[in-house]
């Protein structure tokens, strides 16, 4: 097979006596969603923190297209294309729906460091933004406040603000959550169009979309993956199933 | 909201041609000082307008900017102590009374103090951010009241005010209609500034840090930046209060004045363009009015600004907005 875009290996986090992440090995391939499933409290945020860049894990090493990036700050491994969306949504509240967006390709474009010249007239934020915008079914919605969303808008948005940033590998935590089932299968179709250019490492808790869309899952349990396999390897785990998906039961 | 972006122009050209008729208008009604009051507010205009870059489109509340005001002053005071005995500062800097010299060295000395103070205090943020650019304000305060051969406590008087050619700066219209074309470009290139890219980081920065570097912004060299261009608006402030007053002193870089400088931009309206002109006008007002009742007028002020705070969600300017009836 092809070589991994994101590569972790034996990553350690420690908080104060817990153990967030135990030793994590993790391969994302190009093309491909990777799943990352667990109960609450798993560890789950707290790794994809550490591979965006927010958090300094305590030891082990992630590469990034083979290069090491473990000394970049979040923002540099952004420049590097590497996105991520927030379970707990994450936007600037005051700000429209454009303009969350436009600010994320404004940062991708550079050029921060002008003072006066007037970017909301700038036709290349503003309509890239609206494009975006449009392809997420929220054109509509361009010109109202974040704070005025509702949840499933948010979600919606953290994804389009994401891909703004042009990455060649996306984590998202838990982008389903709190959806409907109509925006969730948006959701699905939407993130299985984009796996083609854009790796995914998804964490989610509905599984049917974890086995609608991944074409690996690994199986995290007190910070330590306990499994890690195609989807039906996993869903015939013996130890999976004790730990996570419920002994005896059909998954999901 | 078509109102407002057709009306926010004009109310801003009816209100810089009143200013411009001010002085005769004064001396019709017999009232002189007024012109002085709002040459006053005018310049606390630039310094607050300059803090509420940091602190209103930015977050980062900076409670030490006095100390850029005060050195912007003591530029025009230093510059005009060496220009009136002769010797050059530190042995080769010759003194100058020009205004079109000493107004761009306050700037660029103002800008080069937030750049190092900048520097420092912008790795820590929230409570630490305050206390530390305080700290720093404080510590330069303590500088120049020891600084004897300036004046020390007393201050630094200024014998007249710079010169600008083909202009009689003697005349106190004069320096009023001079601190009113700073202030007009000043606020023209505010306006600018504040639908520019950089403006949206800045606004980004201040509603979350942690979105903006997952879009891929590296923060401190935008605040740091942010921070120095404010220094160098209340630096061109106090070079403009020396002028006025003639007179520098370690009072312009007293923590109380970082206070009033912040006062001015939470009673006009945190985050707005010309809020914080119009909350110097407030202050001052106030000032000038309850001082002449009572020596306690720091207590109405402090009323005040609870009322401000807790009622109007935008200072002044939001009032007046609402009172007229529309809302951004
Ligand atoms: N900053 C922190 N300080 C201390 N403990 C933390 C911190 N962040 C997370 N934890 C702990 O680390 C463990 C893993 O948390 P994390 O949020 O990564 O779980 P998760 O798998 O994302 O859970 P969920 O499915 O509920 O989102 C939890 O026990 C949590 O309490
Ligand atoms: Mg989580």
């Amino acid at each position: 097979m092809n070589a991994p875009i994101l590569a972790v290996r034996g990553l350690v986090k420690h908080f104060g006596g817990l153990i967030a992440t135990d030793s994590v090995d993790l391969d994302v391939l190009p093309g491909q969603i990777h799943a990352l499933i667990g109960p609450n409290g798993a560890g789950k945020t707290t790794l994809i923190a550490q591979l965006a860049g927010e958090l300094r894990p305590n030891g082990g090493s992630i590469a990034l297209d083979g290069r090491t990036i473990d000394a970049l700050p979040a923002a540099a491994r952004v420049a590097r294309g590497l996105a991520r969306t927030f379970q707990i949504t994450c936007l600037l509240p005051d700000c429209s729906v454009r303009d969350n967006v436009a600010i994320a390709v404004q940062i991708r474009q550079g050029h921060s460091f002008r003072f006066l010249r007037n970017a909301h007239r700038d036709e290349g934020l503003r309509g890239e933004a609206e494009t975006r915008l449009a392809a997420a079914g929220l054109a509509g919605r361009a010109d109202e406040i974040v704070a005025n969303l509702s949840h499933g808008e948010r979600k919606q948005l953290e994804l389009v603000v994401a891909l703004a940033t042009r990455p060649r590998i996306l984590l998202l935590d838990e982008p389903m959550a709190g959806l409907g089932h109509a925006e969730s299968q948006q959701m699905i179709k939407t993130l299985r169009a984009l796996k083609k250019d854009v790796a995914m490492l998804l964490v989610e808790h509905d599984m049917e979309a974890v086995f609608q869309l991944a074409d690996r899952i690994s199986v995290l349990v007190y910070g330590r993956v306990i499994a890690s396999g195609t989807a039906d390897e996993i869903r015939r785990d013996p130890e999976v199933r004790k730990a996570y998906l419920g002994d005896g039961d059909e998954a999901c | 909201m078509s109102i407002s972006k057709l009306g926010r122009p004009l109310i801003a050209l009816a209100v810089l041609a009143l200013l411009i008729a001010l002085p005769l208008l004064a001396e019709a009604m017999g009232q002189p000082a007024l012109t002085s009051m709002v040459a006053r507010i005018l310049i606390y205009g630039i310094a607050a307008a300059s803090l509420n870059i940091v602190l209103g489109y930015g977050g980062m509340v900076s409670f030490g900017h006095a100390a850029f005001f005060g050195i912007g002053g003591y530029v025009v005071g230093i510059l005009y102590a060496h220009h009136a005995s002769g010797d050059p500062l530190l042995g080769f800097i010759p003194g100058t009374n020009q205004l079109l010299i000493t107004l761009p060295a306050a700037i660029l000395v103002s800008g080069l103090a937030a750049l190092v103070i900048g520097a420092l205090s912008l790795r820590t943020s929230g409570v630490q951010f305050i206390m530390i650019t305080l700290a720093f304000a404080q510590m330069l305060f303590f500088l120049f009241v020891s600084l004897k051969a300036y004046g020390g406590d007393d201050g630094l008087i200024i014998r007249r005010a710079n010169e600008v050619p083909w202009l009689n700066m003697r005349d106190k219209q004069t320096v009023y209609y001079v601190c009113l074309a700073v202030t007009t470009v000043f606020f023209i290139l505010l306006w600018r500034f504040v639908n520019s890219r950089f403006a949206n980081v800045l606004n980004g920065l201040r509603q979350s840090e942690k979105r903006m570097a997952a879009i891929g912004l590296p923060a401190y060299r935008y605040k740091l930046a942010a921070f120095v261009i404010s220094g160098m608006g209340a630096g061109c402030a106090g070079a403009l209060m020396a002028n006025f007053l003639r007179f520098a002193s370690p009072d312009m870089l007293h923590w109380t004045k970082s206070g009033e400088l912040m006062v001015m931009v939470i009673l006009g309206g945190v985050g707005t363009l010309f809020g914080p002109l119009a909350g110097a006008a407030v202050y001052i007002a106030l000032e000038s009015i309850l001082a002449s009742w009572t020596e306690y007028w720091q207590l109405g002020v402090g009323m005040i600004l609870l009322f401000v705070v807790l009622y109007t969600h935008g200072g002044v300017q939001a009032l007046a907005q609402r009172l007229v009836g529309r809302q951004t």
